[in-house]
């Protein structure tokens, strides 16, 4: 019962609290609107509660006089809201405005998000970097994002990096991104996309300058061929078993993009588009049977015998 | 007007499934008490239904990453508990009082188009019982209540459950239409002698101006329904974005209609709450021409507002900016009526009556609803709030705040003169306050949800902070909730049998089906008296003070014309 009081503090707390220009913005908004909702709602329910009591038919002769309207009041109550509206409309126009910065047609966008049926594809055109579900930018930058869907609609979404915004297959949408400081923010897919729609989480990691230059500067780099033997077999089963068909592992011949890049996979704090921690057992987990795991992704089960499984995840958990 | 169209007499007594070979009585009549009574237990059968659907999807929300239900399941039941509660609850709720009580309020004794009137029954049940015959041929619709293609396609949805989701909307659709021309041919030519129709009771007026909006929003459906359709079935393209389709197509097709729906859901309770409020206060309506002519803005711009659901499909400024404008023009009208109702009370008499009670429960949960529509039209706030909880919040205090609360201050209200009896006032107010605080606790808390990050139709969630709590209490909430309907159904079981004798008018009410017996005789009127002004039953029991007499007073010139 604590719990659900603070998360109604919580949730007022938010709205002053704003960790983006972008969700400043909105929830700025968002509170006036409140306070217009808050007025209008306690006029209404003071004439409901109000004139129920005190006209509660115990205090009242049984037929009272029979009023049926009048002008003024009807005026009133017409053109005040109609005021209150219009003014809502031009701060609409003023935000929207602010929200959707305009930016040049053939402007290089910053970072490309690909949604697929159940995890995000996340691109970086001007480094060649690419990765998933976990996106890195430097914290007080604004950045341009080209979002669009390689099956389905679906809706990228960060509470508090600001607005939503649809992935429309055959439509390219452009939004900004921008974190004041450094931290993560979970946002997830909100447009109803299919079985496994709950589990299309984002995560994204805000960091300085500094540490993000050093994040590319690591995904850029060709990770190291597996050492030790078991990683070995892996690293081969993957070129060899059905693994690069659909996934990608840069300084291999793997380069299909239809499942997520496993570049780096190893780098990455989960699995699955936010579904489990990104761990050697988890990886085996998933590995075992895919649709035990997350029913319905578009990974099949390929019946590994324990050996393979071991060996595959052993190789991709040291894709650091 | 004098188009009446002759019906043949009817000798036999009112059938039942007691007397002689009722239930096959039943299922042939054209007799619009009969159908009304019938689409009013469709409605009820299907709510438990739907019902169940709910609680099942708050069970396995109550607790994050929980394991009731696999992702598959979900999805279906969702699908199926959205259609059902929208076109196979709110609907017939809606044009089951119509076809009952239009005829009675305007002192006819029969629709213009009784056979039409069975027929769109039929085909409307048909609907419902091809939309759950999908569950036995391969798995129920898993799409959601709009189906947003391509995810409804063929390529990536390959069990028939769509194909019977668009097949049962396209026959509930066809009755649907069946039912609204039949409303508006019978409230233009069978109007007792002197009503005007400045003088409807505004219940009748809200279904006449609904059935317009009815016949301009259902064919856009049923035309998209067929392009799905052919899509799947014949691999056409309108839909699939692969081969050169549109994806934001479907969106428009869907919305032009899903718009206007919640209207059409939602007038029907307006007019059943705008006969409800003077009544239990013994007064007229308040501001009647204020009323009556904010439901055609609505009716109107309802039509300009549907692409404030594709905010965030990313259509640029100006195109948002028009859709914000319209949108929040549209809480003008709807807020005239709220504070005419509202007024209606003061210096009447207030009877608190559980019929009196839903309706007050409507003026205050669907202010809730109309304002969170006001946010939706706010561009930016939108981008936050939709497709989130929030907007699950939203529907539910529209379509339950007003649509259902509507509907259950109608049944409390027009039961005695379906039946003959009373309901039971004490397990009525039982079931209102359950049911008010119950519905309250259950959604409220889905604005939370929705501004702390859940977003709609998800089968789980991860455990973040607060989202646990929140769903718990929600889900403790929904059974509350639940208990209020079980009184209900206790009521109208016990009621039928030991309720109190209703007599002809109980409630001392103001409009013509309260002249004829209760319930109604097969044919309802043997006479109807001249219709002098939108009160005819009080003025009536008012000899001394007819409300023809005292708004002749200011213009005398008018009253001589009619």
């Amino acid at each position: 019962m604590k719990d659900f009081f603070n998360a109604i503090r919580h949730f007022f707390e938010q709205q002053f609290t704003s960790s983006s220009e972008g969700a400043y913005d909105i929830n700025h908004l968002f509170l006036q609107y409140l306070i217009l909702a808050a007025v209008i709602f306690a006029i209404v329910a003071f004439m409901v509660i109000a004139g129920a009591l005190k006209y509660h038919s115990k205090k009242r002769q049984e037929v009272p006089k029979q009023v049926s309207g009048h002008k003024t009041l009807e005026i009133t109550w017409t053109v005040l809201p109609l005021i209150a509206v219009t003014v809502f409309f031009f701060l609409t126009l003023k935000v929207m405005k602010k929200i959707n910065r305009p930016f040049k047609k053939d402007q290089k966008p910053d970072i490309e998000i690909i949604a697929h049926q159940f995890w995000w594809d996340m691109r970086y055109p001007k480094y060649g970097i690419i990765t998933a579900n976990e996106l890195h930018i430097p914290a007080g930058e604004k950045l341009l994002m080209r979002i669009q869907s390689a099956d389905v609609i679906h809706s990228w979404w960060v509470p508090d990096l600001g607005r939503k915004t649809d992935a429309v297959p055959g439509h390219i949408n452009h939004s900004w991104i921008d974190a004041d400081k450094p931290g993560v923010y979970k946002g997830t897919c909100s447009e109803y996309c299919g079985a496994e729609h709950a589990w299309m989480r984002i995560k994204v990691v805000a960091q300085t300058r500094e540490d993000f230059d050093k994040w590319v500067e690591h995904q850029k780099q060709i990770p190291p061929a597996p050492t030790d033997s078991v990683a070995r077999e892996g690293a081969k089963m993957f070129q060899s078993m059905t693994c690069a068909n659909c996934h990608a592992i840069a300084g291999t011949p793997a380069n299909a993009h239809i499942g997520p890049d496993l570049t780096h996979v190893g780098s990455r704090t989960t699995i699955l588009s936010g579904m489990l921690t990104n761990n050697l057992e988890n990886m085996k987990r998933w590995l075992t049977n895919p649709q035990k795991v997350k029913e319905g992704a578009h990974m099949p089960n390929f019946m590994l015998t324990k050996d393979q499984v071991n060996a595959l995840s052993t190789y991709l958990e040291e894709l650091k | 007007m004098n188009l009446r169209i002759h019906i043949p007499e009817a000798t036999e007594p009112l059938p039942s499934i007691r007397t002689g070979n009722g239930l096959l009585q039943w299922i042939s009549s054209v007799d619009h008490k009969q159908i009304g009574i019938m689409y009013l237990w469709t409605a009820m059968i299907f709510f438990v239904i739907g019902f169940v659907e709910a609680m099942m999807m708050r069970i396995q929300l109550a607790r994050p990453e929980n394991s009731f239900l696999s992702p598959e399941a979900y999805n279906q039941i969702f699908s199926m508990h959205g259609t059902t509660m929208i076109f196979l609850v709110l609907t017939p709720i809606a044009i089951g009082f119509a076809t009952y009580f239009i005829p009675l309020m305007i002192g006819a004794n029969e629709m213009a188009f009784p056979r039409l009137n069975a027929f769109s029954f039929w085909i409307f049940l048909l609907g419902g019982i091809i939309l759950y015959f999908s569950y036995f041929a391969g798995g129920a619709p898993n799409v959601g209540w709009f189906s947003y293609a391509p995810l409804s396609e063929k390529y990536y949805n390959f069990t028939p459950g769509v194909d019977y989701w668009a097949l049962s909307i396209l026959l509930m659709g066809i009755g649907t239409i069946g039912a609204a021309l039949n409303f508006i041919v019978t409230t233009l030519t069978m109007r007792a002698k002197g009503m005007a129709i400045n003088q409807l009771p505004l219940f009748v007026w809200m279904i006449f101006v609904n059935a317009f909006l009815i016949l301009s929003a259902f064919p856009v459906l049923n035309a998209g329904l067929v392009m799905i359709l052919l899509d799947r079935q014949l691999d056409a393209h309108f839909f699939t974005t692969s081969t050169g389709g549109s994806a934001i197509l479907w969106q428009h097709v869907f919305w032009v209609f899903g718009h206007p729906e919640v209207y059409i859901l939602a007038l029907p309770a307006f007019g059943i709450v705008s006969e409800v409020i003077p009544v239990f206060s013994r007064k007229p309506i308040f501001g009647y021409e204020f009323i009556a002519a904010s439901s055609v803005a609505i009716v109107l711009l309802s039509f300009g507002v549907w692409a404030h659901h594709m905010f965030a499909v990313g259509l640029g400024t100006t195109f948002g900016a028009f859709f914000a404008a319209t949108s929040m023009l549209i809480a003008v009208p709807t807020g005239v009526k709220i504070f005419n109702w509202a007024a209606t009370m003061w210096g009447g008499s207030v009877h608190y009556k559980t019929a009196m009670l839903f309706a007050l429960a409507l003026l205050i949960d669907f202010t809730i609803g109309g304002l969170e529509g006001v946010g939706f039209a706010i561009v930016p706030v939108d981008w936050r709030l939709t497709d989130t909880y929030f907007v699950v919040a939203h529907i539910h205090y529209v379509f339950i705040g007003a649509a259902l609360t509507g509907g259950f201050a109608g049944a409390y209200y027009w039961f005695p003169k379906i039946t003959g009896r009373m309901l039971s006032e004490k397990l009525g107010k039982w079931h209102f306050w359950i049911f008010f605080i119950g519905f309250n606790c259950t959604f409220f808390v889905f604005h939370f949800l929705g501004m702390l990050g859940m977003p709609r139709r998800v089968f789980t969630y991860p455990d973040l902070p607060y989202l646990g709590s929140l769903n718990m209490f929600s889900t403790i909430s929904a059974g509350v909730f639940g208990i209020s309907f079980v009184l209900f159904f206790i009521n109208i079981f016990w009621s039928l049998r030991h309720g109190k004798k209703a007599g002809d008018n109980p409630w001392q009410a103001f409009t013509m089906e309260w002249l004829t017996t209760s319930p109604p005789q097969l044919k309802s009127y043997e006479k109807v008296p001249l219709v002098k002004s939108r009160r005819p039953v009080w003025d009536l029991d008012h000899p001394e003070d007819p409300d023809w007499k005292r708004n002749q007073k200011p213009k005398t010139a008018d009253h001589d014309q009619e």
